[in-house]
């Protein structure tokens, strides 16, 4: 009988490095100045790493395939390297891969890294690829703001919200991630936006205006795991530990079988059931302190919040205009920023979030610290509604 | 033994919704061709930029065949154009599988002439009319690409139609007729050239129209064992106008009000769909039964085909035909649009347009019924209905394996789910429209629309499936195609009306 994860694996160090357009830097540059974060706040020598995760979406304009890259940044003394992709939820995956090492036994210290470097494309907004010979046959050859903007049609819909509500409901999603945004040295934007501008924005996709869409950035993340133990005998106090780790991927339903109705993340909810059950989580209303999402675009933060069951169904427009997602709220979301201005650089955004969750629970978060927050949550999409991957992974303080 | 009866057993008809006004054509052009002001009239039918001679032919045919009909009975299709997308690729058996025909079916593709449309109807009555097929559909469509500021962009149309040939049920019986082949190039199109090279418009008037059509008149005429006056109705496409027709009629001996429209002003020439465009029209408009309709079509000599229409026309009062495809109509006054969905102007597609578009022809291949037919599944044990067919069923309760059947979407009732419209993705003709279409019987497909009318679109709008272009590998020259929905604004209220 599976026992979970809770407070096997502690996290010792995390990096992250500025994101945003870096014309300056390529991916390998990207990955050092997440690791050598990491790894001074780790205090560790290289040769202590027993294996590494690496974790990129975009190989043809990144990195390439492989483990190799990242070995060769690093300087990796010649170590396990796994790539992993899970679309825009690999991140959460290196250090899925990570801390499952540490808890196997397999290993004492396991690294992860993540990273994208997105903008040698030419053009903004992500790179258009395609996914095998078959779907391009039928699929519509849309764009992710397009995928996820039928979120808003589903939901008004279903809960009957006029779209002038929904619009400045997604709007205050915005305007809240730019507020904190601006606190943060290390995100891609970091200007405060009104709820007229978002709404009076360009639009990008019916109902989604460009503030509705996160940062397309150039970023990169990392962690260092290993036992609570260990962490204890390296002198760590105010130990943060993994609480709950779960990964929710579509199998064809909401795409293929009409008992989805386009206004919700399937996969969402049950690693989200998931992860409260291996973490403890009775009230998640109440139990959890802080959140990250994944806030690719407005809409997809708002449907989240019933998704993680914070709001009730249907009672996500509320709290949203209520300011319980807000940095003063309940539950602060998108402390950092989020992706939509700490910026979305795919293969480090999993980690991102864990970074800012970890700085939290440490009270190392600056102008942005909140008050003595004890369980974070970290959500991490890839894929578009109607098919994808969603991670949900809990961190806290030891004990928490 | 009574003689067989041979001939139109149904029809069918396409215009693309769109129709460019003459006016923005003639307006747009008239500093470098003011002599063109005075064709600012009417009308002409433009093609959506995924439209092509085949896709508007698939159109027709269904209008033909109708939603129920399990098409098994089809078994040989003519296709008559000078504007297939493929040159080596049979273009009917593009057409056979969108329609989901049976493989065992006859399909050939006629082209080269204007006559490509009359004629492909001439193979099939004669092949009724020996028993070799019983069942023949012949489709006729073009569409054709002109140079910019020419007398053609003005005078021609997008368009389709589609007869079916047999010998039960016939609402037009074949009477005769006659071809007559002569070398007279009034235009011609190398293979190697997209644009018609056009001679001299009076030498084709008097000595290409007014000398070869009434020789294949009279051979018709004698053919069928009838006299000039007993044709009621006089069926030729001309872009000379109707005055000339009526002239020509006359010198065929007809009675000049026979002539029948040639839907210049709403339609333009639909090329070697014409002939049978305009016999459809005339069939829903102005025939009666007893009618004789005299059919003829210039081009590298004439044909001419008569029918006697019977009294099994009434049963076709249904079909939205020509009439009815005329009557759907979108006016469109930009002539920029229309030289950019004909591929005349060089613009900035973005750098998302860049990707590549080449098509595995195995992947095709081994998923053809859902590619080309929309054909997905349904589990014989559960009933639950897919899209794609897939090993192990998507039912949630009961993952079956092995228990699917084929299961055809294109003729289902369906509505809007989710959608947007995307204005960041390359698209032909922005902004991109796509979103989750859920079928009434069970199912749903994510999917491009097409034909819409942008800020009236709605969940829970009722769509149309059409066949359109889904990519054009001009790298290669590959055409990709698949199903489309096209939103229908009006159901939305009838929706709620019902709830």
């Amino acid at each position: 009988m599976a026992t979970g994860i809770k407070d096997k694996v502690a996290i010792v160090g995390m990096g992250c490095s500025k994101f945003g357009e870096r014309w300056d830097s390529g991916p390998e540059e990207l990955m050092v100045e997440a690791y050598l974060e990491a790894m001074q706040d780790a205090g560790i020598e290289p040769t202590q790493i027993d294996a590494a995760w690496f974790s990129t979406h975009i190989d043809d304009i990144g990195t390439g395939k492989g483990g190799t890259p990242l070995s060769l940044a690093l300087r990796l003394p010649n170590i396990a390297v796994t790539r992993v992709e899970n679309f825009c939820a690999s991140g959460s995956e290196a250090l899925r891969g990570a801390v499952y090492a540490v808890a196997s036994g397999a290993c004492d210290i396991a690294l992860a890294v993540g990273v994208e470097k997105l903008k040698d494309t030419g053009y903004g907004g992500l790179p258009v690829g395609n996914m095998g010979t078959l779907n391009p046959q039928w699929s519509p050859s849309g764009s992710a703001p397009g995928n996820f903007a039928q979120l808003a049609s589903a939901y008004r819909a279903k809960h009957g919200v006029a779209k002038e509500d929904l619009k400045r409901a997604i709007a205050h999603v915005s305007v809240k991630s730019h507020a904190n945004g601006a606190k943060n040295p290390k995100a891609h934007l970091r200007n405060e936006v009104s709820e007229e501008q978002v709404m009076n924005a360009p639009m990008i996709a019916e109902p989604l205006g460009l503030f509705d869409c996160c940062g397309v950035s150039d970023g990169a993340a990392a962690a260092i795991v290993t036992t609570p133990e260990i962490a204890k005998a390296m002198g760590r106090k105010d130990i943060v530990t993994v609480k709950a780790m779960q990964l929710s991927v579509s199998n064809g339903l909401e795409s293929q079988h009409n008992s989805w109705d386009g206004s919700y993340f399937h996969t969402a909810r049950i690693a989200a059931k998931k992860a409260y059950k291996e973490g403890g989580i009775d009230n998640p209303r109440e139990q959890v302190s802080m959140m990250e999402v994944h806030d690719c675009f407005s809409i997809t933060e708002l449907v989240t919040m019933e998704d993680l069951f914070i709001s009730p169904e249907g009672g996500a427009v509320k709290d949203v205009m209520d300011g319980f997602y807000d940095s003063d709220g309940k539950v602060p979301c998108q402390i950092d920023g989020g992706l939509k201005c700490f910026g979305h650089p795919i293969g480090a955004s999993g980690l991102r979030m864990a970074y800012e969750m970890y700085l939290q629970l440490q009270g190392r978060a600056g102008e942005r610290q909140l008050p003595n927050p004890k369980i974070g949550l970290t959500h991490n999409l890839g894929g578009a509604p109607s098919q994808n991957v969603c991670s949900v992974t809990i961190i806290g303080a030891e004990g928490a | 033994m009574a003689e067989q009866t041979v001939g139109l057993t149904g029809f069918g008809g396409y215009i693309p919704r769109l129709r460019l006004q003459r006016k923005a054509i003639a307006q747009a052009n008239a500093w470098v061709a003011p002599n063109f002001l005075g064709k600012a009239k009417g009308e002409r039918s433009m093609a959506n930029w995924d439209e092509d001679s085949v896709t508007m032919a698939v159109e027709a045919a269904r209008d033909l065949l109708g939603p129920d009909d399990d098409r098994s009975h089809v078994d040989a299709v003519y296709f008559g154009s000078t504007t297939m997308p493929f040159a080596d690729r049979l273009n009917s058996g593009i057409i056979s599988a969108a329609l989901t025909l049976e493989d065992h079916v006859r399909a050939i593709d006629v082209s080269s002439t204007q006559r490509a449309g009359t004629s492909a109807l001439m193979q099939a009555l004669t092949s009724a009319k020996s028993g070799e097929t019983r069942n023949g559909l012949v489709l006729a469509s073009d569409h054709r690409k002109t140079k910019a500021v020419t007398a053609q962009e003005l005078d021609f149309g997008d368009g389709a139609a589609a007869l079916s040939v047999g010998t039960d049920n016939v609402i037009a019986k074949y009477l005769g007729g006659a071809s007559l082949t002569v070398d007279f190039v009034d235009h011609f199109r190398g293979d190697t050239e997209e644009f018609d090279y056009n001679w001299e418009e009076r030498w084709v008037r008097d000595e290409g129209f007014s000398k070869i059509v009434p020789r294949a008149v009279k051979s018709a005429l004698g053919d069928a064992g009838l006299k000039a006056e007993d044709i009621a109705h006089f069926v030729l496409p001309s872009v000379f106008g109707m005055k000339f027709i009526a002239g020509l009629a006359k010198k065929c001996g007809l009675n000049p009000e026979v002539a029948r429209d040639t839907l210049a002003a709403n339609c333009g020439e639909t090329g070697t769909a014409h002939a049978l465009v305009m016999l459809i029209n005339t069939l829903q408009t102005e025939a009666k039964p007893g009618d004789k309709v005299l059919v003829a079509q210039f081009g590298g000599g004439c044909d001419a085909l008569i029918f006697e229409v019977t009294d099994k026309l009434s049963t076709m009062s249904g079909k939205r035909g020509i009439a009815g495809s005329l009557a759907e109509r979108v006016e469109e006054n930009n002539y920029m649009k229309f030289l950019t969905f004909n591929g005349l102007v060089e613009w900035e597609r973005g750098m998302r347009a860049e990707q590549d578009k080449k098509t595995a022809l195995t992947t095709l291949y081994r998923n053809e019924d859902m590619l080309m037919g929309l054909v997905g599944g349904r589990c014989t044990e559960t009933g639950v209905i897919q899209f794609p067919r897939s090993r192990i069923s998507v039912n949630p309760n009961k993952h079956t394996v092995d228990t699917q059947e084929p299961y055809k979407f294109a003729e289902k009732k369906a509505k809007i789910l989710s959608w947007s419209a995307d204005y960041l993705s390359f698209s032909m003709n922005p902004p991109n429209h796509y979103g989750m279409v859920v079928f009434d019987e069970g199912g749903r497909i994510m999917m491009d629309f097409t034909d819409v009318e942008t800020g009236n679109v709605e969940s829970g709008m009722e769509v149309r499936l059409v066949f359109r272009v889904k990519e054009v590998d001009e790298k290669r020259g590959f055409k990709r195609y698949f199903w489309k929905a096209v939103p229908i604004p009006a159901s939305v209220a009838g929706a709620q009306a019902a709830e």
